[in-house]
């Protein structure tokens, strides 16, 4: 990372055609997914608290793909995106959402607590800054079994100001462990702005204290993200220690579905707009020749279809059976 | 064969035999292993024993995230009220995930806490906070009253797939009695009785089965049969052994160094009254320590907490008997 502790770095970087692709296959299944989920959510087709990262896809999509399934990334609330980018069936997350018996956690994780080992998701949590520690483990366990197998932990800047993430950091430095700490710095906690919870702008300013290399990036251009997250996971493969990656990000829906966003400003949401992750890769793959505008539309349109496929596959699935309380709230 | 060591000890013997038999087992914990004397960092080394700073929150979540990657933690939190610094790690993350995730993860961790120093450690290191716990879904609460149990259910501790609470009486640290030799478990969730009796069941918990066992004698001296039962994990709880005792005694007196509402004894009596009322000759008496402060003065630490003789007059009162003497 250079060292460059804070230092926005402008778009700069390029990709190969592929995986430029594969990151817009990636971001509108995320935003086909979540657009669809709005009004199934209001209708009560899914149940429960449901929270949206609509606009914050590029940093999903530039860190999951780079990962394998032996790679473990914990998540948090906002965990839909970072669920399909690693590889988590639609169908299946879907149905977890609905609360139906085919669910990825059968119907008893929900929105906020969506687990699959198979694709090293290891979950999300719905308590702020609850995850951090639970890397840091993981990574420790990397180190003892003497592989590199690096894990990311998703936080959005709101956690930051939580005791837990001062502690985390700090014994992931001590200790040297592989994990990648990924701020997804969207400008809200919860339904303030950042400026209300504290006077440090930039997440990544809280790593060099304790000599925890850092970056902040533009979060809404997935190519940079996808750039800056490949350097850093390949140093942390190679046992260079803990990471911070910040990504600058806009949440253009509320904290939650229903949530009445008086908090925000519009012409700030309107700004961001021009910012969507989704049309600046579009038009920067038609300058760059990764793709045309024809095959971006045929991308949306395919996962518009997959989106469809699995509202149908989740409709169809029952309700869990009653006796799952007393089969799993212990293991045997 | 046996042997004769400290409960304390007991507690460290299975630890050690326990990462003997298993690699996986890793022991974690604030000023431990500070010396490179120290006998298990030098059996183990520094990748499985290691010191942490005082960081409770992370200490357990890292513990937790390295039991979903396949490790073993035991985090020694040496008081338990430092659970409470930590209380979302504790109660609301590690213990959820198996549920939430179908099944598909288990957090196989010991979190080991010493709690009830009664002795002159005042407001904050002296409470009895088990109880808080035994509701938790997902976790097990153990809390050993003797050498031989502490050494059992640690084993059997390091060894459930689930999250456990092992509460250790810091009163009975020092405390010697027998410990079998060797590979030794006890299982959870099966009381044990401590010594039989017909007459009046008496459920008590870590110190206070001393406290109960004293007060038998006393009573046996008055021609009064009283069964003491340990129940030695209160989540599981043994409930039946409990309920089987009251049917041929027909009376029951809880003793818990816990206070009164925050009490295992307060949900022991609410599954006796609930479950065995038909068996039940006189009103459940409960024997805690008031719901107050534990105070520093020792004739106020006294005053507030359970012990032989209030044990004593509490069975009189249950069996009817003319008040005893002292």
């Amino acid at each position: 990372m250079a060292g460059e502790n804070g230092a926005l770095r402008q778009g700069g970087g390029t990709l190969d055609a592929n995986v430029a692709r594969h990151l817009l296959v990636t971001m509108w299944r995320i935003r086909a997914f979540e657009e669809r989920l709005e009004p199934l959510k209001r209708s009560s087709t899914v149940h429960g608290l449901t929270h949206l990262s609509i606009g914050q896809e590029a940093v999903a999509a530039g860190v999951c793909t780079q990962l394998g399934n032996d790679e473990i990334v914990y998540s948090n609330h906002r965990a839909h995106g970072h669920a399909l980018a690693k590889g988590v069936d639609m169908g299946r997350l879907l149905a977890e959402l609905m609360g139906r018996a085919d669910g990825c956690c059968r119907g008893l994780g929900g929105s906020m607590h969506v687990v699959d080992v198979a694709h090293g998701f290891f979950g999300a949590t719905g308590v702020v800054g609850g995850n951090l520690p639970f890397a840091v483990g993981a990574a420790f366990a990397s180190r003892l079994r003497g592989d590199s197998a690096v894990v990311v932990v998703f936080f959005g800047d709101g956690a930051a100001q939580a005791g837990i993430f001062a502690e985390s950091v700090n014994l992931a430095s001590l200790w040297q462990v592989p994990v990648v700490f990924v701020c997804e710095n969207n400008g809200f906690a919860e339904f303030t702005p950042r400026s209300a919870h504290t006077r440090v702008e930039r997440v990544s300013d809280l790593a060099a204290p304790f000599h925890v290399t850092a970056a902040t990036v533009d979060g809404n251009d997935v190519v940079e993200v996808h750039r800056a997250f490949g350097e850093v996971l390949a140093s942390a493969s190679a046992g260079k220690g803990p990471f911070l990656l910040e990504c600058l990000t806009h949440r253009r829906s509320g904290h939650y579905v229903g949530d009445p966003g008086g908090y925000r400003v519009a012409s700030d949401d309107e700004s961001w707009r021009d910012k969507d992750p989704i049309g600046r890769l579009v038009r920067r793959g038609a300058t760059e020749g990764w793709f045309g505008e024809d095959a971006a539309r045929a991308i949306e349109a395919a996962a518009r279809d997959e989106v469809e496929a699995a509202v149908a596959f989740a409709s169809a699935s029952p309700f869990p059976d009653l006796t799952l309380p007393a089969d799993l709230t212990y293991a045997r | 064969m046996a042997h004769v060591i400290p409960y304390i000890a007991a507690i460290q013997e299975a630890i050690r035999e326990e990462m003997e038999r298993d690699e996986r087992v890793l022991y974690f914990g604030q000023n431990m292993a500070t010396s490179p004397d120290d006998p298990f960092l030098k059996q183990f080394g520094p990748a499985r024993v290691r010191v942490t700073p005082i960081s409770e929150t992370a200490e357990i979540g890292m513990a937790t995230g390295a039991a979903m990657a396949g490790f073993r933690p035991v985090v020694e939190l040496y008081m338990a009220e430092f659970l409470l610094v930590a209380a979302d790690q504790v109660v609301n993350e590690g213990s959820r995930f198996h549920f939430m995730s179908k099944g598909a993860v288990t957090v196989p961790m010991v979190l080991v806490a010493g709690y009830g120093f009664t002795y002159g450690w005042a407001g904050q290191h002296t409470g009895s906070i088990y109880g808080m716990f035994m509701g938790v879904p997902g976790l097990r609460v153990a809390m050993p009253s003797t050498p031989a149990d502490a050494k059992g259910l640690m084993t059997t501790a390091i060894r459930d797939d689930n999250p456990v609470l092992f509460f250790h009486h810091y009163l009975l640290a020092l405390t010697e009695g027998e410990v079998p030799d060797g590979e030794y478990a006890v299982p959870f969730g099966v009381a044990d009785v401590k010594r039989s009796g017909s007459d009046v069941t008496v459920v008590a918990t870590g110190n206070t089965v001393h406290s109960a066992l004293a007060a038998a004698e006393t009573l046996a001296e008055r021609g009064v049969s009283a069964e003491v039962i340990d129940p030695r994990t209160i989540a599981p709880l043994d409930v039946d052994t409990i309920l089987g005792s009251v049917a041929r005694t027909g009376h029951l007196v809880v003793v818990d160094q816990a206070t009164r509402h925050a009490s295992a004894a307060a949900v022991i009596a609410a599954e006796v009254a609930q479950k065995g009322f038909s068996s039940l000759q006189a009103p459940i008496s409960l024997v805690t320590a008031l719901d107050s402060s534990i105070a520093y003065a020792e004739p106020v630490e006294s005053f507030v907490l359970p012990d032989e003789h209030k044990i004593v007059a509490a069975v009189g009162e249950t069996l009817g008997l003319a008040p005893l003497p002292g």
